[in-house]
Protein backbone atom coordinates (compact mmCIF):
# COMPACT_ATOMS: atom_id res chain seq x y z
CA UNK A 1 0.00 0.00 0.00
CA UNK A 2 1.31 3.39 -0.77
CA UNK A 3 2.28 5.84 2.20
CA UNK A 4 0.47 8.31 0.05
CA UNK A 5 -3.18 7.23 0.11
CA UNK A 6 -5.19 9.13 1.77
CA UNK A 7 -7.42 7.47 4.36
CA UNK A 8 -11.01 8.90 5.55
CA UNK A 9 -9.38 9.73 8.44
CA UNK A 10 -7.20 12.51 6.88
CA UNK A 11 -10.42 13.66 5.46
CA UNK A 12 -12.06 14.18 8.76
CA UNK A 13 -8.80 15.69 9.60
CA UNK A 14 -8.76 18.14 6.58
CA UNK A 15 -12.42 18.91 7.72
CA UNK A 16 -11.41 19.52 11.27
CA UNK A 17 -8.78 22.22 10.40
CA UNK A 18 -10.78 23.84 8.00
CA UNK A 19 -13.53 24.44 9.65
CA UNK A 20 -10.97 26.20 12.52
CA UNK A 21 -9.59 27.87 9.59
CA UNK A 22 -13.34 29.57 8.80
CA UNK A 23 -14.07 30.33 12.82
CA UNK A 24 -10.84 31.79 13.30
CA UNK A 25 -11.22 34.21 10.37
CA UNK A 26 -15.01 34.61 10.93
CA UNK A 27 -13.68 35.64 14.64
CA UNK A 28 -11.01 38.15 13.16
CA UNK A 29 -13.48 39.53 10.48
CA UNK A 30 -15.98 40.29 13.92
CA UNK A 31 -13.52 41.77 16.07
CA UNK A 32 -12.18 44.47 12.94
CA UNK A 33 -15.94 45.21 12.26
CA UNK A 34 -16.50 45.38 16.26
CA UNK A 35 -13.36 48.25 16.05
CA UNK A 36 -14.72 50.15 13.23
CA UNK A 37 -17.94 50.07 14.77
CA UNK A 38 -16.67 51.14 17.90
CA UNK A 39 -14.53 53.91 16.43
CA UNK A 40 -17.36 55.32 14.03
CA UNK A 41 -19.40 55.56 17.07
CA UNK A 42 -17.24 57.42 19.70
CA UNK A 43 -16.69 61.29 19.41
CA UNK A 44 -14.45 62.95 16.76
CA UNK A 45 -11.13 61.63 17.54
CA UNK A 46 -8.13 64.72 17.20
CA UNK A 47 -4.28 64.82 18.00
CA UNK A 48 -1.42 66.90 17.73
CA UNK A 49 -0.36 66.05 14.16
CA UNK A 50 3.10 66.83 13.91
CA UNK A 51 2.50 70.81 14.63
CA UNK A 52 1.06 72.25 18.01
CA UNK A 53 -2.54 73.23 17.51
CA UNK A 54 -3.51 75.40 19.92
CA UNK A 55 -7.24 74.14 20.29
CA UNK A 56 -6.23 71.35 21.93
CA UNK A 57 -3.99 72.37 24.70
CA UNK A 58 -6.13 72.14 27.89
CA UNK A 59 -4.70 75.89 28.81
CA UNK A 60 -6.60 77.11 26.12
CA UNK A 61 -9.87 75.35 26.30
CA UNK A 62 -12.36 77.68 27.34
CA UNK A 63 -15.77 76.16 29.43
CA UNK A 64 -18.59 77.78 28.87
CA UNK A 65 -19.76 79.94 32.11
CA UNK A 66 -23.37 78.43 33.76
CA UNK B 1 15.67 -1.72 7.68
CA UNK B 2 13.04 0.80 8.83
CA UNK B 3 9.48 0.04 8.82
CA UNK B 4 7.22 3.19 7.48
CA UNK B 5 4.17 0.93 6.98
CA UNK B 6 1.21 3.36 7.45
CA UNK B 7 -1.03 1.99 10.52
CA UNK B 8 -4.70 2.37 9.66
CA UNK B 9 -5.84 0.12 11.66
CA UNK B 10 -5.96 3.15 13.69
CA UNK B 11 -9.32 3.17 15.49
CA UNK B 12 -10.03 5.72 12.71
CA UNK B 13 -14.51 6.26 14.32
CA UNK B 14 -12.84 7.43 17.32
CA UNK B 15 -11.35 10.53 15.98
CA UNK B 16 -13.62 13.79 16.16
CA UNK B 17 -14.59 15.45 13.04
CA UNK B 18 -16.07 19.47 13.10
CA UNK B 19 -19.54 18.30 13.65
CA UNK B 20 -18.28 16.59 16.57
CA UNK B 21 -17.50 19.93 17.90
CA UNK B 22 -20.34 21.67 16.92
CA UNK B 23 -22.74 19.23 18.44
CA UNK B 24 -20.54 19.61 21.56
CA UNK B 25 -22.19 23.30 21.75
CA UNK B 26 -25.64 22.09 21.45
CA UNK B 27 -26.30 23.71 18.77
CA UNK B 28 -30.39 22.96 19.15
CA UNK B 29 -30.38 24.79 22.15
CA UNK B 30 -27.98 27.30 20.74
CA UNK B 31 -31.10 27.79 18.47
CA UNK B 32 -33.72 28.68 20.63
CA UNK B 33 -31.11 30.90 22.64
CA UNK B 34 -30.44 33.10 19.71
CA UNK B 35 -33.93 33.42 19.00
CA UNK B 36 -34.93 34.79 22.45
CA UNK B 37 -31.62 37.04 22.79
CA UNK B 38 -32.25 38.67 19.53
CA UNK B 39 -35.93 39.61 20.41
CA UNK B 40 -34.58 41.02 23.78
CA UNK B 41 -31.81 42.89 21.31
CA UNK B 42 -34.45 44.10 18.93
CA UNK B 43 -37.95 45.01 21.39
CA UNK B 44 -34.97 46.77 23.35
CA UNK B 45 -35.10 50.76 23.99
CA UNK B 46 -32.22 52.09 21.70
CA UNK B 47 -30.20 50.70 19.16
CA UNK B 48 -26.85 49.17 19.00
CA UNK B 49 -24.64 49.24 15.52
CA UNK B 50 -25.17 46.41 14.09
CA UNK B 51 -21.86 44.93 14.07
CA UNK B 52 -22.38 45.47 17.51
CA UNK B 53 -25.88 43.65 17.59
CA UNK B 54 -24.08 40.64 15.39
CA UNK B 55 -21.38 40.49 17.97
CA UNK B 56 -23.72 40.43 20.63
CA UNK B 57 -25.85 37.36 19.22
CA UNK B 58 -22.98 35.41 18.48
CA UNK B 59 -21.04 35.67 21.94
CA UNK B 60 -24.12 35.12 23.75
CA UNK B 61 -24.76 32.09 21.26
CA UNK B 62 -21.40 31.55 22.13
CA UNK B 63 -21.56 31.49 25.55
CA UNK B 64 -24.80 28.94 25.58
CA UNK B 65 -22.64 26.70 23.31
CA UNK B 66 -19.58 26.68 26.48
CA UNK B 67 -22.39 25.97 29.12
CA UNK B 68 -23.33 22.64 26.70
CA UNK B 69 -19.71 21.57 26.13
CA UNK B 70 -19.38 22.17 30.37
CA UNK B 71 -22.78 20.55 30.73
CA UNK B 72 -21.76 17.40 28.50
CA UNK B 73 -18.02 17.62 30.34
CA UNK B 74 -19.32 16.69 33.66
CA UNK B 75 -22.66 14.39 32.86
CA UNK B 76 -20.60 12.31 30.32
CA UNK B 77 -21.47 9.45 33.01
CA UNK B 78 -25.17 10.10 32.65
CA UNK B 79 -24.98 10.58 29.04
CA UNK B 80 -23.29 7.40 28.25
CA UNK B 81 -25.97 5.03 30.22
CA UNK B 82 -29.05 6.55 28.67
CA UNK B 83 -29.96 5.82 25.43
CA UNK B 84 -30.81 9.49 23.99
CA UNK B 85 -27.84 10.90 24.93
CA UNK B 86 -25.07 7.72 24.22
CA UNK B 87 -24.29 8.92 21.26
CA UNK B 88 -23.17 12.56 22.05
CA UNK B 89 -19.27 13.19 21.01
CA UNK B 90 -17.84 12.88 24.93
CA UNK B 91 -19.82 9.40 25.57
CA UNK B 92 -19.04 8.22 22.00
CA UNK B 93 -15.36 8.26 22.75
CA UNK B 94 -15.32 11.14 19.76
CA UNK B 95 -13.91 13.44 21.90
CA UNK B 96 -11.82 13.40 25.68
CA UNK B 97 -13.97 14.87 28.33
CA UNK B 98 -10.93 16.82 29.59
CA UNK B 99 -10.86 18.25 26.40
CA UNK B 100 -14.84 19.53 26.60
CA UNK B 101 -13.88 20.92 29.80
CA UNK B 102 -11.15 22.76 28.19
CA UNK B 103 -13.26 24.24 24.96
CA UNK B 104 -16.34 24.61 27.64
CA UNK B 105 -13.94 26.95 29.68
CA UNK B 106 -12.10 28.38 26.80
CA UNK B 107 -15.62 29.68 25.02
CA UNK B 108 -16.87 30.58 28.17
CA UNK B 109 -13.91 33.63 28.67
CA UNK B 110 -13.77 34.44 25.08
CA UNK B 111 -17.63 34.89 25.09
CA UNK B 112 -17.94 36.87 28.30
CA UNK B 113 -14.94 39.01 27.87
CA UNK B 114 -16.43 39.75 24.00
CA UNK B 115 -19.92 40.50 25.05
CA UNK B 116 -18.43 42.95 27.39
CA UNK B 117 -16.43 44.34 25.11
CA UNK B 118 -19.23 44.34 21.75
CA UNK B 119 -21.88 45.77 24.75
CA UNK B 120 -21.43 46.71 28.21
CA UNK B 121 -20.43 44.96 31.35
CA UNK B 122 -23.21 44.46 33.09
CA UNK B 123 -24.61 42.01 29.92
CA UNK B 124 -20.96 40.64 30.14
CA UNK B 125 -21.67 39.61 33.71
CA UNK B 126 -24.99 38.49 33.12
CA UNK B 127 -23.83 35.65 30.53
CA UNK B 128 -20.80 34.84 33.01
CA UNK B 129 -23.96 34.03 35.84
CA UNK B 130 -25.91 32.51 32.81
CA UNK B 131 -23.09 29.39 32.55
CA UNK B 132 -22.09 29.37 35.97
CA UNK B 133 -25.48 29.08 36.93
CA UNK B 134 -26.35 26.43 33.94
CA UNK B 135 -22.64 24.52 34.46
CA UNK B 136 -22.13 24.50 38.34
CA UNK B 137 -25.86 25.43 39.66
CA UNK B 138 -28.10 22.73 37.82
CA UNK B 139 -25.60 20.74 35.94
CA UNK B 140 -23.02 19.54 38.60
CA UNK B 141 -25.50 20.21 41.55
CA UNK B 142 -29.56 20.14 41.50
CA UNK B 143 -29.80 18.23 38.57
CA UNK B 144 -28.79 14.75 40.36
CA UNK B 145 -30.56 16.27 43.85
CA UNK B 146 -33.68 17.02 43.23
CA UNK B 147 -36.91 16.10 40.98
CA UNK B 148 -37.07 20.28 40.41
CA UNK B 149 -34.02 20.31 38.40
CA UNK B 150 -36.59 20.86 35.22
CA UNK B 151 -37.44 24.27 36.97
CA UNK B 152 -33.79 25.69 37.94
CA UNK B 153 -32.45 24.21 34.36
CA UNK B 154 -35.41 27.08 33.44
CA UNK B 155 -33.50 29.33 34.86
CA UNK B 156 -30.36 29.06 32.22
CA UNK B 157 -32.86 29.37 29.28
CA UNK B 158 -34.31 32.38 30.43
CA UNK B 159 -31.76 34.50 30.83
CA UNK B 160 -31.04 35.01 26.68
CA UNK B 161 -33.53 37.95 26.00
CA UNK B 162 -32.59 39.63 29.36
CA UNK B 163 -28.95 39.49 27.95
CA UNK B 164 -29.85 40.99 24.77
CA UNK B 165 -31.99 43.95 26.56
CA UNK B 166 -29.17 44.74 28.84
CA UNK B 167 -26.92 44.69 26.02
CA UNK B 168 -29.08 47.34 24.78
CA UNK B 169 -30.02 49.62 27.43
CA UNK B 170 -27.40 48.63 30.07
CA UNK B 171 -29.79 47.97 32.69
CA UNK B 172 -32.37 45.64 33.90
CA UNK B 173 -36.34 46.43 33.66
CA UNK B 174 -39.42 44.90 34.41
CA UNK B 175 -39.43 43.70 30.80
CA UNK B 176 -36.80 41.95 31.02
CA UNK B 177 -38.02 40.50 33.91
CA UNK B 178 -40.78 39.81 32.22
CA UNK B 179 -39.51 37.88 29.20
CA UNK B 180 -37.64 35.70 31.63
CA UNK B 181 -40.08 34.65 33.79
CA UNK B 182 -42.37 33.71 30.77
CA UNK B 183 -39.40 31.52 29.73
CA UNK B 184 -38.68 30.71 33.30
CA UNK B 185 -42.09 29.23 33.71
CA UNK B 186 -42.93 27.46 30.52
CA UNK B 187 -39.77 25.30 30.71
CA UNK B 188 -41.42 23.22 33.39
CA UNK B 189 -44.91 22.34 32.00
CA UNK B 190 -43.19 22.26 28.52
CA UNK B 191 -40.40 19.14 29.75
CA UNK B 192 -43.04 17.80 31.80
CA UNK B 193 -45.44 17.03 29.12
CA UNK B 194 -42.57 15.75 27.34
CA UNK B 195 -41.66 13.39 30.04
CA UNK B 196 -45.19 12.04 30.41
CA UNK B 197 -44.87 10.61 26.84
CA UNK B 198 -41.26 10.08 26.58
CA UNK B 199 -40.25 6.75 28.41
CA UNK B 200 -36.72 8.02 29.30
CA UNK B 201 -34.27 5.86 31.22
CA UNK B 202 -33.18 8.87 33.76
CA UNK B 203 -33.74 6.73 36.33
CA UNK B 204 -30.69 4.02 35.08
CA UNK B 205 -29.00 7.44 35.55
CA UNK B 206 -29.71 7.84 38.84
CA UNK B 207 -31.63 11.33 38.21
CA UNK B 208 -34.65 12.20 39.77
CA UNK B 209 -37.13 13.03 37.34
CA UNK B 210 -40.61 13.84 38.78
CA UNK B 211 -42.78 11.33 36.85
CA UNK B 212 -40.47 8.77 38.42
CA UNK B 213 -40.27 10.60 42.19
CA UNK B 214 -43.24 11.78 42.98
CA UNK B 215 -45.45 9.72 40.09
CA UNK B 216 -47.00 10.46 36.70
CA UNK B 217 -50.30 11.65 38.42
CA UNK B 218 -47.64 14.49 40.66
CA UNK B 219 -46.50 15.47 37.57
CA UNK B 220 -49.73 16.00 35.67
CA UNK B 221 -50.70 18.34 38.83
CA UNK B 222 -47.58 20.21 38.58
CA UNK B 223 -48.02 21.22 34.69
CA UNK B 224 -51.72 22.08 35.83
CA UNK B 225 -50.08 24.56 38.57
CA UNK B 226 -47.13 25.91 37.26
CA UNK B 227 -49.47 26.54 33.46
CA UNK B 228 -51.85 28.94 35.68
CA UNK B 229 -48.58 30.33 37.24
CA UNK B 230 -46.84 30.98 34.15
CA UNK B 231 -50.58 33.03 32.92
CA UNK B 232 -49.94 36.32 34.73
CA UNK B 233 -46.43 36.83 33.60
CA UNK B 234 -47.34 36.43 29.91
CA UNK B 235 -50.27 38.92 30.35
CA UNK B 236 -48.27 41.15 32.32
CA UNK B 237 -45.86 42.04 29.29
CA UNK B 238 -48.88 42.80 27.32
CA UNK B 239 -49.16 45.93 29.56
CA UNK B 240 -45.15 46.90 29.44
CA UNK B 241 -43.13 49.06 26.72
CA UNK B 242 -42.80 45.50 24.55
CA UNK B 243 -46.40 44.53 24.79
CA UNK B 244 -49.29 46.05 23.11
CA UNK B 245 -52.66 45.18 21.60
CA UNK B 246 -51.64 42.63 19.02
CA UNK B 247 -49.12 40.72 21.70
CA UNK B 248 -52.00 40.87 24.26
CA UNK B 249 -54.72 39.86 21.91
CA UNK B 250 -52.63 36.60 20.90
CA UNK B 251 -51.61 36.07 24.69
CA UNK B 252 -54.98 36.12 25.78
CA UNK B 253 -55.81 32.92 23.02
CA UNK B 254 -52.30 31.45 23.65
CA UNK B 255 -53.14 30.88 27.05
CA UNK B 256 -56.59 30.02 27.51
CA UNK B 257 -55.59 27.53 25.19
CA UNK B 258 -52.41 26.44 27.32
CA UNK B 259 -54.56 26.53 30.42
CA UNK B 260 -56.90 24.52 28.50
CA UNK B 261 -53.92 22.00 27.10
CA UNK B 262 -52.64 21.49 30.93
CA UNK B 263 -56.29 20.81 32.30
CA UNK B 264 -56.76 17.92 30.16
CA UNK B 265 -53.40 16.64 31.00
CA UNK B 266 -54.28 16.91 34.63
CA UNK B 267 -57.76 15.22 34.16
CA UNK B 268 -56.39 11.94 32.42
CA UNK B 269 -55.58 9.03 33.82
CA UNK B 270 -52.32 7.19 33.21
CA UNK B 271 -54.62 4.17 31.75
CA UNK B 272 -56.48 6.70 29.31
CA UNK B 273 -53.07 8.55 28.49
CA UNK B 274 -51.94 5.05 27.37
CA UNK B 275 -54.92 4.03 25.76
CA UNK B 276 -54.77 6.61 22.90
CA UNK B 277 -50.96 6.76 23.00
CA UNK B 278 -50.49 10.13 25.17
CA UNK B 279 -51.87 11.82 22.59
CA UNK B 280 -52.87 15.22 24.73
CA UNK B 281 -49.71 15.07 26.25
CA UNK B 282 -47.67 14.83 22.50
CA UNK B 283 -50.43 17.80 21.56
CA UNK B 284 -49.74 20.04 24.59
CA UNK B 285 -46.05 19.62 24.28
CA UNK B 286 -46.23 20.24 20.71
CA UNK B 287 -48.51 23.33 20.98
CA UNK B 288 -45.75 24.90 24.07
CA UNK B 289 -43.35 25.20 21.39
CA UNK B 290 -45.23 27.51 19.55
CA UNK B 291 -46.80 29.61 22.40
CA UNK B 292 -43.15 30.65 23.21
CA UNK B 293 -42.06 30.78 19.40
CA UNK B 294 -45.50 32.79 18.93
CA UNK B 295 -45.23 35.48 22.50
CA UNK B 296 -41.73 36.22 21.26
CA UNK B 297 -43.04 36.85 17.42
CA UNK B 298 -45.77 39.29 18.85
CA UNK B 299 -42.99 40.70 20.80
CA UNK B 300 -41.17 41.19 17.52
CA UNK B 301 -44.52 42.17 15.47
CA UNK B 302 -45.28 44.94 18.49
CA UNK B 303 -41.67 46.60 18.19
CA UNK B 304 -42.26 46.70 13.91
CA UNK B 305 -45.28 48.05 14.92
CA UNK B 306 -44.12 50.71 17.16
CA UNK B 307 -41.37 51.94 14.61
CA UNK B 308 -43.58 51.98 11.93
CA UNK B 309 -45.63 54.71 14.75
CA UNK B 310 -42.98 56.13 15.52
CA UNK B 311 -42.70 56.87 12.07
CA UNK B 312 -45.69 57.77 11.21
CA UNK B 313 -46.23 60.92 13.68
CA UNK B 314 -42.93 61.71 12.16
CA UNK B 315 -43.96 61.99 8.77
CA UNK B 316 -46.93 63.89 9.86
CA UNK B 317 -44.99 66.43 11.74
CA UNK B 318 -42.92 66.23 8.57
CA UNK B 319 -46.10 67.63 6.80
CA UNK B 320 -46.60 70.34 9.40
CA UNK B 321 -43.96 71.81 9.11
CA UNK B 322 -43.86 71.35 4.87
CA UNK B 323 -47.04 74.12 5.40
CA UNK B 324 -44.39 76.93 6.95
Amino acid sequence: MAITREHELHKRRSGRNVGLAVVLVAFIALVFGLTIAKVQSGASLQAYDHSYRPALDPDNVRFPQR
Amino acid sequence: MTDIRADISYSDNKEAGFSDYIALLKPRVMSLVVFTALVGLIVAPGALHPIEALAAIIFIALGGGASGALNMWWDADIDSVMKRTAKRPVPAGKIDAREAMSLGFALSGISVIMLWLATNALAGALLAFTIFFYAVIYTMWLKRATPQNIVIGGAAGAFPPMIGWVAVTGSISIEACLMFMLIFMWTPPHFWALALFMKSDYHKANVPMLTVTHGRKATRTHILVYTVALIPFALAAGFTSIGGPVYLALALVLNAMFLQGAWAIWRRSESQAEADGYAVEKRVFRFSLAYLFLHFGAFLVEAALSRVTVYADFAAMFKILELF
